[in-house]
């Protein structure tokens, strides 16, 4: 059981700092261009938090997925932005 | 404690990145300051207006990580040719950035203060921030520290903050009313938990108002800025103003709402309207009786170096740096003979008052003129102008009220790589969009107008003058104001007259 972080993230290192387990590390330039988190380490917080952290103070919408692809922060949960305008400005994804 | 207040205007100054003659404080304005902390601000390009002329800054870029999620603000975006907070192009480490700032401040010796400003909240990232600070004090004592905050985590780190002799501090106050702040804080991460909505912001507002006492209380400076946007804390700003100033913060900096729909924010798709010029000097006033304005904000980047209106950041990239050999026990001695000329030259200047004009009516209406200039002078072609200085010229002299940026610095998604994001408007002329603002000026002064846009600007109902170019600015503006009160144009009888 384990949490992924998807090419949506910015590298902003919020994760990183909040992460109870140091599951979140910087890979090399050619493994991947952003963090990831290490699913040996990564517990989803369970026992250490109600909310997987990665998750509660990540800023970018669809940045963090579970086992299944879903993303904890889908489109539009973070901003309020309506889908609507999400998909005017091609900024919609349905999965990942 | 309550510390007392810098007044807006300043003395004629030369050289430097604004390009303003005298961007605000009064001849003594930090005289009224108690020793201790006129000595804090005078060397400080964003706390004292008379000091950005002559002083230079520098932000590292550190703190990427961030605690809340402001409204005007998109963490995605990292552009280079753009200018605005929260923007930066390279991510140091402390240690990175440590060369950077010994290696700036050998090659310009007036950087006087270095900020972390982000791009995140420095104070969200305790650990590469005060890293920074601490290895800085210990390198480079004579560089002045501050930090710029959303305040969410400030009543922690307040001691902190302290002990590294930290002697300024801006924190961001857009609110002192959670449901005003609901509507530009969509949330906050607060002990371990993502809150959003009214709840959020009242934890958010609760830490900033006990961070600023408790800065106060220690006596460190503290500056608030407050962003101003139009239907939502346009009139609440004032309140806002009040009730830091009680608090103890000595300047209060209101800035406009940036919110461009191609920078992606919630505010730009969702067409939230930016504040007029006139909407942003309206409320400036308004807050000005209560607390001393800041008027001479860039609203820079969170990699800026160099004097305030310039960006010299390309030429200290981490590689140009990797084979620079900087020796700064050499540099401190450069830099300390170069601080004390400019401390000399400020003192001269200080009591040097201007005397009121002569020969205007008295009941001649007051008139904004824009000027394009450079190093105190009217000095530019009205197509370069980067920015453009508004001056109001009434009887009782000639006053700096703000300056216009004219260009877009962003050149659009294309120029950034975006490829997702579509832009939405912009079919503007940049000669239009330069006119639209300078609405409310009746003049504009500059060195030299092209034939296209004298005309658009006379048919704007705008005077363009090229007749006073070399000349320090507010001799000029005074000399235009003169012309036209001649004409008794300026009197309340003769509009009446000329309508009739």
């Amino acid at each position: 059981m384990a949490l992924q972080i998807t090419e949506s993230c910015v590298n902003c290192w919020a994760c990183v700092d909040v992460c109870p387990n140091d599951a979140i590390y910087q890979p090399d330039r050619d493994e991947a261009p952003h963090f990831l988190i290490s699913a040996d380490k990564c517990t989803e917080c369970l026992g250490d938090h109600a909310d997987p952290q990665c998750a509660a103070i990540c800023p970018i919408e669809m940045a963090i997925v579970n086992e299944l692809g879903e993303f904890l922060n889908p489109p539009g949960s973070l901003t309020g932005i309506p889908i609507e305008k999400l998909k005017e400005f091609g900024l919609w994804r349905e999965a990942a | 404690m309550e510390l007392p207040v810098i007044s807006n205007n300043a003395p004629a100054a030369e050289g430097g990145g604004c390009s303003s003659s005298g961007c605000g404080s009064a001849p003594d304005a930090l005289a009224h300051l108690p020793d201790h902390i006129r000595a804090k601000v005078q060397d400080h390009p964003c706390y004292s207006e008379q000091a950005h002329h002559y002083f230079a800054r520098m932000h590292v870029a550190v703190a990427p990580a961030c605690n809340i999620q402001c409204n005007y603000c998109n963490r995605k975006y990292d552009c280079s040719n753009e200018s605005r907070p929260g923007v930066v192009s390279e991510l140091l480490t402390p240690d990175q950035a440590i060369k950077k700032v010994l290696a700036v401040a050998a090659e310009i010796p007036q950087m006087t203060v270095l900020g972390i400003a982000g791009p995140g909240d420095p104070l969200a990232n305790p650990g590469r921030t005060f890293d920074t600070f601490r290895q800085l004090s210990e390198k480079a004592p004579d560089i002045k520290l501050c930090v710029s905050t959303n305040g969410l985590s400030l009543p922690e780190h307040v001691d902190e903050i302290a002990k590294h002799n930290i002697d300024h501090v801006t924190i961001t106050i857009n609110c002192v009313d959670p449901e005003v702040g609901a509507k530009i804080y969509p949330w906050i991460y607060w002990q371990n938990k993502r809150i959003f909505g009214i709840e959020g912001a009242k934890i958010l507002i609760e830490q900033q108002q006990k961070g600023l006492q408790m800065l106060t209380e220690r006596g460190i400076l503290v500056k608030v800025n407050s962003v101003l946007i139009p239907g939502i804390n346009d009139q609440h700003l004032k309140e806002v103003s009040k009730i830091v100033k009680e608090k103890g913060a000595f300047l209060h900096n209101v800035m406009p709402l940036i919110a461009e729909a191609e920078h992606g924010t919630y505010y730009g798709i969702m067409g939230q309207p930016e504040p007029t010029q006139e909407m942003l000097q309206e409320l400036q006033d308004a807050c000005a009786g209560d607390m001393a304005m800041m008027r001479h904000c860039r609203q820079c980047r969170a990699d800026a170096v160099g004097l305030l209106g310039e960006d010299r950041g390309d030429e200290f990239t981490m590689d140009k740096i990797d084979v620079m050999d900087i020796d700064y026990e050499a540099a401190m001695v450069r830099r300390k003979q170069v601080h004390d000329e400019i401390i000399d030259k400020l003192e001269a200047e200080r009591g040097v008052a201007k005397p009121k004009p002569t020969d205007i009516p008295e009941g001649s209406r007051p008139v904004l003129m824009a000027v394009a200039g450079k190093n105190g002078l009217v000095a530019e072609h009205f197509g370069h102008a980067r920015e453009f200085l508004i001056y109001e010229a009434s009887p009782s002299g000639v006053r700096f009220i703000s300056h216009r940026k004219t260009e877009l610095y962003c050149g659009g998604m294309d120029a950034c790589g975006d490829g997702d994001l579509v832009e939405a408007g912009g079919s503007e002329s940049l000669l239009d969009r330069n006119i639209r603002i300078l609405s409310g000026c009746e003049v504009v002064l500059c060195s030299k107008v092209g034939y296209e846009p004298w005309a658009k600007l006379e048919a704007a109902g705008i005077a363009p003058n090229g007749e006073h170019a070399m000349e320090p600015i507010e001799d000029a503006v005074m000399a235009v104001y003169k012309e036209i009160a001649a004409t008794g144009k300026l009197l309340p009888q003769a509009d009446s007259l000329k309508v009739a």
